[in-house]
Formats: C-alpha cells, structure tokens, sequence
C-alpha cells in the first residue's frame, strides 16, 4: 500500500513561444538558409517560457493525488509528461505499472465508422488489447446505453450519445495507474452523475490516480492528497482538505493575479462575492432570501454583441439553473456584473458558479468560479434524506376547516 | 519518450514489487537514437485497428468504393496505350504496350497513393497524438501498409490482365514479394521524412504532388528503364522506385533480364533514405506532440 508507484523528479519543461508548427513555412526557413547561410550553424535564442519548473512529486499505490491550480499552471503539461505525450526538458520520473491516461473522452473516434467499430479503435488507443474490449464489450454498450445503435455510424449520433460511447470505452480502461484530465462529468445530467459514480468505484477500487480538475468538489469527494501548481511549480502539497482551502483562500483574495497567463485575452472574470445579504464570508449564503450577487469582469478591449452567461451547478455537477444575457457592449475597464434574486432556495451544500463571456461568436472567457458558493442556510426540508430535493423552499402550513 | 524495461531492480532495490511488473522511465530526449522497436512490437494491435480503421474509413467514404481502386489505374493505362503506345511508339521491351504499362502502374499506383498517405498521417492523427502516448512511428508505418489493401485488389486485376494477354509467369513470380517489400521501404523512408517534416512546415503537404508527379516522369512507368544510356543506368538506379517497377514488371512477366544493377542500387538508396529517416523521425518524435 505503501510503495511509490509514481515518482517524479525535478520536472520541468520549456516550450518554445509560437513554436506550434504549423507556423512555419519550410519555403521561408529554406529562403531565410540560403540569404544567410551561416544562421545555420548559429542557434537562436527562441522566446522560451518554462510550463513546469523543478517539479517533484510521488504518489502512492491505492492513492487518489489530485492535481489543483489555475488554468496555465502546468496541470495538463505534467499530466502529458507523465503519459508519455510529451517529454520532460529536464528531470526523471519513474512509473511502477501499467499507465492509462485519459485526457480527452472520445480520442481516436471516426465518425465514418460505426458505434461497434470506434469502441474498438478508441480502445485500442487508449491501450486496451482487442481481446480485453471484447470480454467488456457489452458492458461497455450497457454503460452507454445504445445497444440499438451500436452499428450506426458515429456521425448520426447526437452529441449526448456519442459523449456517452466515448466515455463508457475510456470507463472499462482498467489500468494500474490512471491519469486523469477533467473528462468527468459528461452528457446529460443523469449520465454524469453515472460517471461520478463510476469514477468513484474506480477510486475505491485500490487503483491509484492523478486527477485533474478545477471541481473543487470533485478533488474532494475523490482525492485523498492534493498538489497545488502555480506558475509551474508546486506551491503546496497535502492532506486534500487543508490544501484546497489554501488554495480556495489564496484564489478569494487578490483576484486572479498578476501572472495570469491569459493576459492576452480581451476579458476575463476575475472574482465574486455576495453583496447581500452580508454574512461571515462573501462566499457563504446563511439565509433563503434576496441575494444579490456581484461579479468582476475586467475588460482588456472592446466588446460588441456580447453574450453573458451565467449557471449554478450543485456538487454532482447538476444545472440548477441557467440565464443569459445578449446584446452586450463593454468598453475596457473593471465591471461589476451584478445579479438580484428575490431568494435563492438553495440546499445547504456547496455549489459552484460558472460564468461565461462571448464576444460575437468566439468565447472570450469561461470561468468557473472560485471559490464554490457555500450554502448553510436552514434546511425547510424533509427530516429524512432520501425526501429531500432540489429546493430548499421555506413553508407555510395552516389548515382550514370548513364550518358547517 | 521514455524507454520500458521489464528490470525494475535496475536502479533502486524495490522489494516489495511483485516480479515482472512494468517500469516506465521518463526522460528527457536523448541527443542520440532509440529506435525502441520491441516497443513497435508490444503496439502491434494498435498498428492493426490504424490499418483496419484506413482501410474501413476509406471503402465506406467513396461510393464506388473497391471499383476506384481498380478503374483508376486501368484508365491511366488505356490512356497511356493511347498515347505512349499507339502514338509515340515507346519501345516495351517486347510485352504488348497495355500490360507494360499496367505492371508498372499497380505498383506505382501503390506508392504515390501511400507516400501521400503517409505524408499526412502525422497532421491528421495530431489530435489523437496530443491526448494519448503510443509509439509515433506506428503512423507513417500504419500509411504504409493500409495501401497494400488497394495494391493486392489492383494486382489481382493484373494478374489476370496479364493471362488475358498469354502472358505466363515463371519461375520469377516468386521474387515478386520482395520488389514489393523495396516499394514499401520505399514509402516508409520517404514518409518518415516527409511526415515529420509536414508537422513542422506546413507547405510540405503542397509540395508532395509535385513532388511524386516529378517521380512518376523519373520513374520507368510509361518508358523502358533501357532507354536509359547504360553507363547512366547505375545514376538511374538511385531512384528507387526505378528498381521498384523493373523488378516488378521482370517478375511477373518473366521477359528481359533481372535489372540487377539498377536493383542493387536501389536498394543501397532506401537502406540509407530509411535510416536517415528514422533518425529523424526519432529526433522529431520527442516534441511532435508539441509542435502539431
């Protein structure tokens, strides 16, 4: 139980600014060769940026090590490195076992091929032999739950049902070790909470897993330690309570930051509070009443025809609600977007909010807000669990008798 | 990528792991070559479902489907009749023009089709490779192979066409495989190159049908190879696919004699266009994922 299964060391990788391919042209490199034939032997310095500095970490057999930190700080490029997609500037690591990696759902699909034809091929990919898909193929249609469509090709599937193959295929990978990329949670509402549950099994089933997410409650229903990235080095790293509410704490107070990578983008949301009613945490709703909500959007250029979107999802990642706003001008600067609710009848549980920004038909930002919304408010509900629901309404009860 | 070693005790005492279980090791890209092909071995099922899944895609996309495989070259070659035979005369080295040109077009046909194939396998899979970790030179070799499928329909065709004409293989049939396993070393070694390249630049893929259209006119597909002046045959023979479709043509039809210098050559130059272009690959391999 005890052994390191993973085991990383000094990790860092540098990626070269702009150096994604296709940039270049090879009429262009071989025209710049032959003006200046000698830049052949000379290396030029390329803008560099280190993705990951001096990384290390080691997880245990059996243990679920979820991996938290804003977008840009390297999560996903450790991820790849560990899976073997891409290879490490400098440092080792070491894996114990066999390594399945799920970064994607759907890798590999064609959609000229059948239901049938593409769980194979995925499979295949994602490194299960033919013989293993074959012993779990009817399952695999079970989980997906379109066994009458299982010989039709992908490309007459709805989204729903193609999201649900893809993710049933990638479910039955049963490595030693899993490294897992925010894949969760996908399809309608009832088939995530049937990944939840899946992913959940196969946390306790002994396997162990690096899990990637920016669900907070997610990494703490499924984790048991958590590392903290930042800027491409590990900021902190423990027992999965202590270090996610570091992190949510850290996330709360100044805003997003100055190292933001996504500097470049025309806007982006920064934080949220409540504005009323004022309770012991702007994150924290103690009462089922009006609710006003602010939320900052800081403005790098111009927008025209935005298109503002805002839901409220519960913890197993249910919409709770959804709203939209269009027609939208912004011109740069710091905004408040700010939402009044006669009351909230939420449960008392955690929830989380996500905003979105759109700028004619390009997505500008999509946030998921940090921290969760903490909802303690009285429950007006049944005493028992299983006669509780979504609302959390306040009652009146009165009976009236008729005379006579 | 990382190297897989089945010695866990290697570089650290692990008591308690059970025996024969996988270490990976995670390195940095070594400045010199692995070639790793045990591990092309262990990926071997992989390679298959990337053929099947060519071969499936390609049958189900076209609606005349197998037809195409086998009229495309049986065009070429009536025009070919047409023009080179009837018109210009070209010498066929005794054979009717029709079944000259058509046992060079079935290999031919093969290696234009799989050279482009595999020029853009790596682009085209870019997605699958920057989301799971397989041995990359499974997709230049996956091109390769997919067009055998094609090749052994449309050489079904020939053999037959070949009879049709009284034309009866001998003994040399049986060397055929082998001018065939040149062709496909041939794709491989060029595609290896060209596939790199093409997810570095991305005009390589413009450049690759003038590129086998300049191939076809360097290539004894239309013409005899012995209008070549014989003190430039060697010269000519540093185009593989000279070898190629000599050889090709001399196995199935039994006529003219083996071109053994020009094969000799030939096989000189795809040893050296493989090995260089496996180094290469290797070399691109480490940060392909990076670049597409």
């Amino acid at each position: 139980m005890n052994t390191a299964v993973i085991e990383a060391q000094g990790i860092s990788k540098r990626y070269e600014r702009g150096a994604r391919s296709s940039s270049g042209l090879l009429r262009d490199t071989l025209a710049r060769k032959l003006r200046s034939p000698w830049t052949v032997f000379q290396r030029q310095k390329p803008d560099t940026f280190w993705a990951l500095n001096d990384v290390s970490l080691q997880v245990r057999e059996g243990e679920v090590m979820g991996l938290i930190g804003r977008n840009g700080s390297g999560k996903t490029t450790l991820l790849k490195i560990l899976s073997r997609i891409t290879r490490p500037t400098s440092g080792r690591a070491e894996i114990h076992g066999r390594v399945g990696s799920l970064l994607e759902v759907g890798t590999g699909f064609h959609p000229e091929l059948t239901g049938r034809e593409n769980a194979y091929l995925s499979g295949a990919i994602l490194g299960m032999s033919k013989q293993e898909i074959t012993r779990k193929f009817d399952e695999i249609v079970a989980f997906a739950e379109l066994d009458k469509f299982i010989d039709t090709p992908v490309k007459h599937y709805s989204s729903g049902m193609f999201v649900r193959l893809a993710f049933a295929v990638a479910a039955h990978l049963e490595p030693e070790i899993l490294l897992v990329d925010e894949v969760l949670a996908v399809g309608d509402i009832k088939f995530q909470r049937k990944c939840l549950g899946k992913m959940g099994d196969v946390a306790r089933a002994g396997r162990t897993i690096i899990l990637v997410s920016h669900q907070l409650n997610q990494i703490r229903r499924l984790c048991q330690r958590v590392v903290w990235l930042e800027g491409g080095t590990v900021r902190d790293t423990g027992p999965t309570a202590e270090v996610v509410s570091a992190y949510e704490t850290a996330m709360t107070s100044p805003e997003r930051g100055p190292a933001s990578p996504r500097a470049e983008a025309k806007a982006e949301f920064l934080s949220w509070r409540i504005l009323e009613p004022s309770g012991s945490s702007p994150h924290r709703l103690e009462s089922v009443g009006p609710v006003t909500l602010a939320f900052r959007l800081k403005v790098n250029s111009p927008i025209r025809h935005g298109h503002q979107g805002i839901a409220l999802f519960d913890a197993e990642r249910r919409l709770m609600w959804a709203c939209a706003n269009d027609d939208l001008t912004f011109e740069p600067g710091l905004h408040e977007l700010i939402y009044k609710f006669p009351f909230l009848p939420l449960c008392p549980k955690p929830y989380n909010w996500q905003l979105s920004l759109w700028a004619e038909k390009e997505e500008v930002d999509l946030w998921e807000a940090i921290p969760e919304l903490q909802v303690t408010s009285p429950n007006y509900q049944h005493a028992l669990d299983e006669w509780n629901g979504y609302l959390n309404l306040p009652s009146e009860f009165r009976i009236f008798t008729e005379k006579g | 990528m990382a190297s897989v070693t089945s010695n866990p005790s290697e570089t650290r005492p692990l008591a308690t792991r059970p025996p024969g279980s996988l270490t990976l090791r995670i390195e940095p890209p070594s400045t010199w070559f692995e070639l790793r092909l045990q591990e092309l071995w262990k990926y071997r099922e992989l390679l298959f479902f990337l053929v099947w899944r060519d071969v499936q895609v390609r049958y189900k996309q076209t609606a005349i489907g197998v037809a195409w495989v086998i009229v495309q070259p049986l065009l070429t070659m009536l025009v070919a009749t047409l023009f080179f035979g009837r018109l210009a005369k070209l010498p066929s080295q005794g054979l009717p023009y029709s079944v000259f040109c058509f046992a060079a077009l079935v290999p031919w046909t093969y290696f234009s089709a799989a050279l482009v194939a595999a020029t853009n396998v790596v682009v085209e899979n870019q997605r699958v490779i920057t989301k799971v970790y397989f041995p990359r030179l499974i997709l230049p070799v996956s091109a390769a192979l997919s067009g055998l499928v094609d090749f052994s329909i449309g050489f079904v065709v020939l053999l037959i066409f070949t009879f049709a004409h009284g034309i009866h293989p001998t003994w040399t049939l049986a060397l055929l495989p082998l001018f065939l396993l040149l062709a496909v070393f041939t794709v491989l070694g060029v595609g290896l190159w060209l596939s790199a390249l093409n997810a570095l630049y991305r005009d390589v893929k413009y450049l690759t049908p003038f590129l086998v259209q300049f191939w076809t006119l360097a290539s004894p597909v239309y013409y005899s190879s012995s209008m070549v002046p014989e003190r430039y045959r060697w010269l000519y023979g540093l185009n593989p696919m000279a070898g190629v479709i000599d050889g090709f043509r001399w196995a199935l039809t039994g006529t003219g004699q083996a071109p053994t210098a020009t094969l000799l050559a030939s096989t000189l130059i795809v040893c050296c266009v493989l090995f260089g272009g496996l180094i290469f690959f290797n070399y691109m391999e480490g940060s392909i994922a990076d670049r597409v």
